[in-house]
């Protein structure tokens, strides 16, 4: 068995893996050095653990690598936007204005994560590939033809908009007491949810996710209902809210519930929900 | 009336309580319930008012449970007087708002217990319900107002998990406002009044937020150690 053999085939799949496990290396250096000590069996659990470790509650993201995260996230809605708005025939004029609002939203995002990532001292990271048809670079994925197909482009929209909420709210943790950047980062969530609510009142759906006790997604769209999962959560911290008194009695429905609150994803469950689908290398 | 007044009473000197407790004053509870009965005798709101009270998650916590509950009984007077010519499309929506603004208020209420703020009474009579166009005017602003209320308030949040938890809620909030908007101009729901050239949504401080609040509320609510006394 060779530990940095598979160090590296994993770093094949997980380019970042270096960069950010540096340390974990240096870890594993250490083990094999006192490695005569180690039973070989013991050694794969070892490599699990400290992989779980890695992927898992890892130490938090920095802010730069927060802001980075959020910066490929608006690369792709905002490539998402400039593609449709370029493709003739695509939005309706009713839909104009919309989609043009929150395409400029999304291309000043961009721009805004640049500036805020390099005066922390970081550099912006370049755009992935993107792959709208969620096809992995295939562009023969389950949503091919959004781009000449209004109701299938405002699905794709709308399952980027929660996901971005949900992204940024998943990283609000990693910024606390942050004045500056975690302000940003609830301004630009507030905007991600503001478009939301407004592609779901295009395709004629609730402005909010009204969730079931089994489902989180509302949408219709089964392809996307990963992106929803976890959005049926009904305990907020030591509270299960559905227990609350509402206006009609002394409980409140699991659709109150569920509406009422937005549920956070986190920087691992975003991107295994985009990697491999609608971003590839 | 006299029994919120009461429980607003016992809120307050509750939370009064546990922060001398925890600053290690060491005063002893008779006097504090001395000082309790001389208030309410005096009526605590002879200034009109509560505080948020001392720097920390609990006066954000407060923060946010007085704007919910100021959304929460606009939105109950919406569907109680509902404004002329109201559809069923609308009805619903207003109805769908009323219950979750009642929900985050019950959820601060609950996570608060004895830390909450009394239930404070509100002061509509600037909002005409009867009318569409003033109704949708003032839940724009109530809207518009909670967005940059928690957006201007994370940074003070001290648990991660109560700020995740205001996190969840303001996403929920500019649905709301997005929704509102497009209700009085269609395509306004992120219009240039609320998000700014970068595509931030605008944020505000508590200093900012309470005196609009205030306007509504016949319980004013000031935040001393935040820069603002009503």
């Amino acid at each position: 068995m060779n530990l940095f053999n598979i160090i590296d085939e994993i770093e094949k799949f997980d380019p970042e893996l270096n960069d950010r496990l540096n340390p974990r290396r240096a870890a594993i250096k250490n083990i094999t050095s006192f490695g005569s000590k180690v039973a070989l069996a013991a050694v794969p659990f070892a490599m699990g653990a400290m992989l779980k470790r890695a992927y898992g509650a890892a130490a938090a993201p920095t802010v730069v690598e927060v802001l980075n995260y959020a910066l490929t996230l608006e690369y792709l809605e905002s490539s998402f936007y400039n593609t449709g708005a370029a493709s003739a025939g695509l939005i309706p004029a009713a839909g104009a204005s919309y989609i043009n609002t929150v395409k400029d939203d999304e291309n000043q995002h961009v721009a805004f994560l640049k500036t805020a990532i390099t005066a922390s001292g970081g550099t912006p990271v370049t755009s992935p590939k993107f792959d709208f048809t969620a096809g992995g670079g295939t562009g023969n994925g389950p949503f091919k033809g959004l781009f000449s197909n209004y109701t299938l482009f405002l699905k794709v929209a709308l399952a980027f908009e929660d996901t971005g909420v949900r992204a940024y709210k998943g990283q609000a943790p990693n910024l606390l007491g942050n004045k500056d950047i975690l302000t940003a980062a609830l301004s630009i969530h507030a905007v991600e949810a503001r478009h939301a609510s407004a592609i779901r009142q295009l395709l004629g759906v609730s402005p909010w996710i009204t969730s079931t006790a089994t489902l989180g997604n509302d949408t219709g769209v089964s392809q996307v209902n990963g992106n929803y999962d976890g959005e049926q959560n009904v305990t907020q911290g030591p509270v299960n809210v559905t227990t609350l008194p509402s206006v009609s009695g002394s409980t409140t429905s699991v659709a109150i519930a569920t509406a009422a609150f937005d549920e956070p994803l986190s920087m691992d469950q975003v991107l295994a929900l985009l990697v491999g689908t609608f971003i590839y290398t | 009336m006299k029994t919120s007044e009461q429980e607003s009473i016992g809120g307050v000197n509750m939370a009064r309580r546990s922060f001398l407790r925890y600053a290690g004053l060491g005063v002893a509870s008779a006097g504090l319930l001395a000082t309790a009965a001389c208030h309410k005798d005096h009526k605590v709101i002879v200034s009109g008012g509560i505080d948020i009270g001392a720097k920390g998650d609990l006066a954000i916590l407060n923060y946010a449970y007085a704007l919910e509950q100021l959304e929460a009984a606009f939105y109950i007077q919406v569907i109680t007087t509902p404004y002329s010519g109201m559809t069923s499309d609308e009805k619903a929506l207003f109805t769908s708002i009323r219950d979750h603004e009642v929900l985050h208020r019950e959820f601060f209420k609950a996570a608060l217990g004895g830390n909450a703020i009394p239930a404070l009474t509100v002061d509509f009579s600037t909002i005409d319900f009867t009318k569409k166009s003033a109704v949708l005017g003032a839940a724009k602003a109530f809207e518009d107002t909670g967005v940059k209320a928690y957006d201007g308030a994370g940074y003070l949040i001290q648990d991660a998990g109560y700020l995740t938890i205001a996190g969840k809620i303001v996403s929920v909030e500019a649905r709301h406002a997005a929704l509102i908007s497009n209700m009085l101009v269609a395509g306004s729901f992120a219009a240039d009044d609320q998000v700014d050239s970068n595509g931030l949504n605008k944020s505000a401080t508590i200093a900012e937020v309470l005196p609009i609040a205030n306007t509504y509320l016949k319980t004013k609510v000031s935040a001393t150690n935040y820069s603002y006394t009503a």
